[in-house]
């Protein structure tokens, strides 16, 4: 039972914070995107740092009160694997112009057709890599 | 100034949203995208808990103006290209290679994991080779 209501509880969570954003500042709550564009300072981007240093500060509260609930875990993989992960991830998701949060969380309720798709996609290449590592295994 | 407090709030609201739904933990996320070996459908319910949320709270909020802003900023785009399947595969590949995507990397800065912090600068390095590309126009 509660391997599916965290995640719920958490996606509500995430629902209720992408709302907040549109609400309040009329933005799509999309990670990749707003994290690429702090790099370019400006004054508009402020509720763009602003945003990441939330994301930065709601992660150290539950890391402090919370470590064996949420973060009893560790990021298993050798350099290389973290590097190529990594590139592929930034690379990727400024060509496709979102990720998990821009495209799923707030495109695909909006019914947008290009979000949708790359949903679709990223979550099936996900899978088949998964896939084809085990077999490779 | 209240704008910036909202999307702090935001942040902070997303961060215990994904760390509370599992999101943050690679095994988790990679457990979901095992989809032919020991499949873990729990992190579904984190697209279903967010997507079905939002799916009536974004018709209501849209319906007005935002309420620090003078409109909404939605992508506006809607065509399938090149660029957006390619993206999306190579996204796909990274994501299936470590389990982690890029809010779920920021977030696991604060473990202090050196392999959390490599992912970031290499997601950053990611980004910027993509702006430099784009730039010379070879993208």
């Amino acid at each position: 039972m509660d391997s599916f209501l965290f995640p719920l509880v958490g996606g509500l969570l995430i629902g209720a914070s992408s709302t907040l954003m549109l609400w309040g500042l009329g933005r799509v709550t999309g990670i990749s995107g707003i994290y690429s564009s702090i790099f370019s300072l400006g004054r508009e981007s402020l509720w763009k740092y602003s945003f990441i240093f939330g994301l930065i500060a709601g992660g150290f509260f539950m890391h402090q009160f919370y470590p064996d609930d949420f973060f009893d875990y560790q990021i298993y993989g050798s350099t290389p694997r973290v590097i190529v992960a990594g590139l592929l991830v930034g690379f990727g998701t400024r060509l496709g112009n979102g990720c998990t949060s821009g495209h799923g969380v707030c495109g695909i309720p909006r019914l947008a057709k290009r979000s949708i798709f790359a949903t679709i996609t990223f979550i099936i290449v996900g899978m088949l890599t998964v896939g084809i590592e085990g077999a490779l295994k | 100034m209240k704008s910036i407090i909202i999307s702090f709030v935001s942040g902070v609201i997303f961060a215990a949203g994904l760390s509370i739904s599992g999101m943050t933990n690679p095994e988790k996320v990679k457990g979901f995208l095992d989809v032919f070996g020991n499949w873990d459908i729990s992190l579904a319910f984190v697209m279903i808990g967010a997507i079905g949320l939002n799916f009536f709270s974004f018709k209501k909020v849209t319906k007005k103006k935002p309420l620090f802003s003078s409109s909404h900023f939605l992508p506006t785009k809607n065509e399938i290209d090149k660029r957006l399947i390619l993206g999306a595969s190579i996204f796909g590949i990274g994501w299936g290679l470590l389990g982690i995507c890029p809010g779920p990397g920021i977030v696991n800065l604060v473990t202090m994991d050196s392999n959390a912090l490599l992912f970031v600068v290499s997601m950053t390095i990611g980004m910027f080779v993509f702006k430099v590309l784009e730039k010379v126009r070879v993208l």
